[in-house]
């Protein structure tokens, strides 16, 4: 594959190029032996003085940062290990004494499964498989007790369930944390409960009622998407756009120009019709390539992304707020290195000893 | 069912496995959906309606699912 002309102030080290039909330049090559007299190998002090993170908003429900000079593979890890690997706390087993709802059992139980609970997960130890015993430090047991009645006192002739009959939802209010042995000490500061009262789990009408009770685990959304602790956390590269110094845009057609790009992305001078990027702003173009379709602007500008400059976008759900979420993310993966630097130690220093040694997920 | 410190609570479901001796049956009706005792060598009827379907009542005994 032959690579298009590059313009000048394209970096072939630090940008991917983005074409009109391809993308060029993905891998990196910031590493020993690419470049003949450069040294490259993985320097701390180096690492440092690259390395930037950057919050960029801030809200109760989600964070977006910048995290600036890792390589993929690490911010790909931390997204990774915040789908999958972030513990969080829900429930797993639902015992049915009577569920005379329209909901069956089965469907019930799987709704239930998907509630988010505010419990810090430090406070609780992981099963270490299905059939462990259940203690008070690996389960929490709730009680969901409802029945349906008619309302006495409901306003003649009105249509309105609510109205017309009591709990005629099944919210996830109605889930009551039933304390088990040093719990009642332990989580009295943040009695467990759903982050959100409000979510309908069935709807019942009157003579029907719900029974239950709800064993909740600690665990990891490898194993189920239940235990996800994001809702979503994605990032993409920085988008760059790089005028070309020596073709300059018509100025007669620097408005066109500017309607290629996501708003406020290009600038304008109003008087000499010069066409600037705002730095700021360029993280906001969608990159449609809009620019590449007509041939007066050909040559004018390469479309790019900076290849270690990650824009995280990171949704809570459930108990972490999104601040805390990278630095849980961290402590797995610190747990991981620890672990793997441990097996390697003993792979080095005791060959006659017991031999293999068990890599345990962490 | 494995699990310390909570065995009172199972009682509260009722239904063991030994069936009480000569329990009351409730039915319910399929047409008004009231609850009707009916000994044996009575008539099938309902007290409400006088509707003759009648439904059991769903067991009380303990299920147990996985919430997956």
């Amino acid at each position: 594959m032959s690579n298009p002309t590059l313009i000048n102030g394209f970096d072939t080290r630090r940008h991917v190029g983005v074409h009109a039909e391809q993308v060029s330049h993905v891998s990196s090559t910031d590493y020993p032996g690419h470049y003949p007299g450069e040294d490259n190998s993985w320097d701390l002090d180096a690492f440092k003085k690259r390395l930037n993170l950057k919050v960029q908003r801030l809200s109760n429900r989600s964070v977006a940062f910048d995290l600036v000079g890792v390589d993929a593979s690490i911010a790909n890890a931390f997204r990774r290990i915040l789908i999958a690997e972030v513990p969080t706390v829900t429930v797993e087993r639902v015992y049915v004494w009577d569920n005379t709802s329209v909901v069956v059992d089965e469907v019930l139980a799987q709704r239930i499964g998907l509630i988010p609970l505010n419990v810090d997960p430090s406070f609780m130890d992981m099963k270490e498989s299905p059939s462990d015993q259940a203690t008070d430090r690996n389960t929490l047991v709730f009680r969901l007790r409802v029945a349906c009645t008619r309302n006495k006192n409901a306003p003649k002739g009105s249509t309105n369930p609510n109205e017309l009959y009591i709990n005629s939802d099944v919210l996830s209010s109605h889930l009551e944390w039933v304390p088990q042995g040093e719990q009642m000490t332990v989580m009295a500061s943040n009695p467990p409960a759903p982050t959100n009262p409000n979510i309908v789990l069935a709807k019942l009408r009157p003579g029907q009622e719900i029974d239950m009770e709800l064993h909740a685990i600690k665990g990891v959304g490898k194993d189920h998407a239940k235990f996800c602790p994001v809702a979503t956390a994605s990032y993409r590269l920085l988008p760059k756009i790089v005028l070309n110094p020596q073709k300059p845009v018509p100025p007669h057609l620097a408005e066109k120009f500017q309607k290629c790009f996501s708003p406020g992305v290009i600038r304008v001078d109003p008087r000499t019709k010069a066409i600037t990027v705002d730095e700021e702003k360029a993280r906001n173009e969608s990159m449609s390539r809009e620019v590449y379709r007509h041939p007066e602007f050909a040559g004018c500008v390469q479309l790019a992304r900076v290849r270690d400059h990650f824009l995280f976008n990171i949704e809570s759900e459930g108990f972490y707020p999104p601040e805390r979420l990278l630095p849980e993310a961290i402590a797995v993966m610190r747990g991981k290195i620890a672990n793997i630097r441990k097996v390697a130690e003993a792979l080095l220093h005791d060959s006659d000893g017991p031999g293999d040694v068990e890599m345990t997920d962490t | 069912m494995n699990q310390p410190g909570s065995s009172n609570t199972y009682g509260g479901g009722g239904g063991g496995f030994m069936p009480q001796p000569r329990q009351e049956m409730e039915y319910i009706c399929a047409d008004c959906g009231a609850k009707n005792e009916i000994k044996s060598r009575e008539p099938i009827r309902c007290r409400e309606c006088g509707h003759r379907i009648m439904y059991k009542k769903r067991t009380k005994r303990m299920v147990q699912f996985e919430a997956r």
